[in-house]
């Protein structure tokens, strides 16, 4: 990659390569003899995946999320990254390389929003003309006007702007991987959606590796390109969203996914991803009419609203290109889902 | 006060304009050594409590007692130990600023939230980092509001170390000099001129205290 490129770039130095995180074996034990809160946790996440930690409050998934940047040390196994080890590492450079992301935002309330993006250059000494064009670059990435928001205090903004903000800052210093921590639980339902859309959106470009905390089983569906089930401190499944709704592994799991597991597979796939049926004879007026990216899950309830038993699949450009029936959207759920319909 | 006498000579206050400004400038002088020694010793102490919690009621409790002592016994009393010098008017002062600076100065680090801290760890800031760049200013306004009172509050103790002797107390050598002489114009003098001192430091802080934080004010200038 030459400098000029890296230099056009959107993301300007956002050609870092994204690592892999092994947990290999990982407990934490608090006191000699107390419960574990992390028993011998084994998984991996590729290089550039998000990876959704999910179960319910005090399964020790947080607890997992913040032995990786070593704010809870681990008592035993290890943790590494694209190999090494991180308790071989200084923990301030280990912190500064990783982006963090929590609930509560935890911007700082007498910092300016773009001194807190420009947080982790400014720790490591970046020039000031350098700090701010990243600055910039990087409200403009989560959706914020750098000329409306960069002089302004956190107190001044929603929560979702907050958070937006949030992610910025732990994007400054383009860390390889990021931990997120139920990032957006504290916003509405409605600003939620929309940050995750974006997010994903975003991640669609950057291609981080990511630990993604959440209680949300429908959050961490979507979010996920693999996902951690964790209860008590142990790792119950582990494995691609759609595989874990169509199998879950033990009871605890299945009523974690939920009865509507097969519904939720359907938000996996869209009408795109049907093989229509051919048009015939039948007129075409009156029918529900699908854009190749909306979701089964939608469209079957569309469906049954119109109490119909087909409707238009449309293509990229608005025409009829077959049918879709609530049978072809039943026995989609025997074929796996295609990576871009999340 | 004898008859015939009016109740403010200003003829008095015109030939002593200058010993009065002397005055002024000595209880300024003998406040601002108080808060800051006391400031320092604080600091110290609101220190040694946040790291060790047990010891903070005890810090406290202590800095509590040295306030009951009546103020006109404890100079008297290091009359005797210290003599006529300024340490006798310095030691009362500052043992009572502890017990306004000292819960100010922890509860403005106990005031930064958690989860700030949290981040703050998080994304690599060291501990003297984080302490200097994120703790410390966000302990801002409680500590300039400890400060504040305790600098209001030296500035009308000053007065009493006039019992120390004639170069002592500030101003407050004209509210004992007034009484001994049965002369209400020295009496005025020393007294107002203390309170319109207390006013102007506690505006002083006030003005210092929103130029140090410019973030507090913006949660009131909400979209």
């Amino acid at each position: 990659m030459s400098l000029a490129s890296v230099g056009n770039s959107t993301t300007a130095s956002a050609e870092r390569r994204a690592v892999s995180l092994e947990f290999r074996d990982v407990s934490k034990q608090y006191g000699r003899d107390g419960a574990a809160a992390v028993e011998r946790l084994s998984f991996t996440v590729p290089a550039g995946a998000v990876c959704a930690l999910v179960g319910p409050s005090g399964c020790g998934k947080t607890t997992s999320l913040k032995m990786v940047n070593r704010l809870i040390e681990p008592t035993g196994g290890e943790i590494l990254l694209d190999g090494e080890d991180i308790m071989r590492r200084d923990v301030t450079e280990l912190r500064r390389g990783i982006g963090y992301v929590i609930q509560q935002v935890g911007l700082f309330p007498h910092l300016t929003v773009a001194e807190n993006v420009a947080v982790v250059p400014s720790l490591e000494g970046w020039p000031r003309d350098r700090q701010a064009a990243r600055t910039a670059e990087l409200l403009a990435l989560v959706g914020l006007d750098p000329a409306a928001y960069a002089r302004r205090f956190p107190s001044q903004l929603s929560g979702g702007e907050r958070q937006r903000v949030g992610v910025a800052r732990a994007l400054a210093a383009d860390p390889p991987l990021m931990l997120m921590d139920e990032p957006f639980a504290a916003v509405d339902p409605i600003a939620r959606e929309r940050l995750q859309d974006e997010f994903l959106r975003l991640q669609r470009e950057l291609a981080k590796t990511i630990l993604f905390v959440t209680h949300d089983i429908d959050e961490a569906v979507k979010m996920g390109d693999l996902i951690a089930v964790m209860n008590q401190g142990r790792l119950v499944q582990f494995g691609a969203p759609d595989a874990i709704l169509a199998r879950p592994a033990s009871d605890f799991v299945a009523a974690l996914v939920g009865a509507d597991r097969g519904l939720k597979r359907l938000s996996l796939r869209t009408v795109g991803d049907l093989a229509p049926e051919a048009i015939g004879r039948q007129t075409l007026d009156g029918l529900p009419r699908f854009a190749p990216g909306t979701k089964l899950r939608d469209a079957l309830s569309a469906l049954l609203a119109a109490d119909t038993r087909g409707g238009v699949a449309l293509d990229g450009q608005g025409g009829a290109r077959g049918l879709v029936t609530v049978d072809a959207i039943a026995s989609a759920l025997n074929d796996a889902p295609p990576d871009h319909a999340r | 006060m004898s008859t015939g006498e009016p109740f403010v000579r200003w003829d008095w206050i015109g030939d002593h304009l200058g010993a009065i400004a002397d005055r002024v400038g000595q209880s300024l002088q003998l406040a601002a050594i108080a808060v800051v020694l006391g400031f320092v010793i604080s600091f110290a102490l609101a220190t040694i409590a946040i790291r060790r919690r047990r010891l903070y009621a005890p810090i406290v409790v202590a800095a509590t007692v040295a306030y009951t002592i009546p103020s006109f016994a404890l100079f008297a009393a290091l009359v005797s130990i210290t003599g006529l010098t300024t340490v006798t008017a310095e030691v009362p002062l500052v043992l009572y600023t502890l017990v306004l600076l000292v819960p100010n100065i922890v509860a403005g680090f106990d005031s930064v939230p958690p989860e700030v801290l949290d981040a703050a760890n998080g994304m690599g800031f060291s501990r003297a980092q984080r302490w200097r760049r994120v703790e410390l200013p966000l302990a801002v306004p409680l500590i300039v509001a400890g400060v504040r009172l305790a600098t209001v509050s030296t500035i009308g103790l000053v007065t009493v170390s006039a019992i120390i002797g004639n170069s002592f107390g500030g101003l407050g050598y004209y509210i004992l000099d007034g009484y001994h002489r049965g002369f209400s114009t020295e009496i005025l003098v020393g007294g107002s001129l203390s309170i319109v001192l207390a006013v102007a430091a506690d505006v002083a802080f006030v003005a210092l205290q929103r130029v140090l934080t410019p973030w507090a004010r913006a949660r009131a200038a909400v979209r």
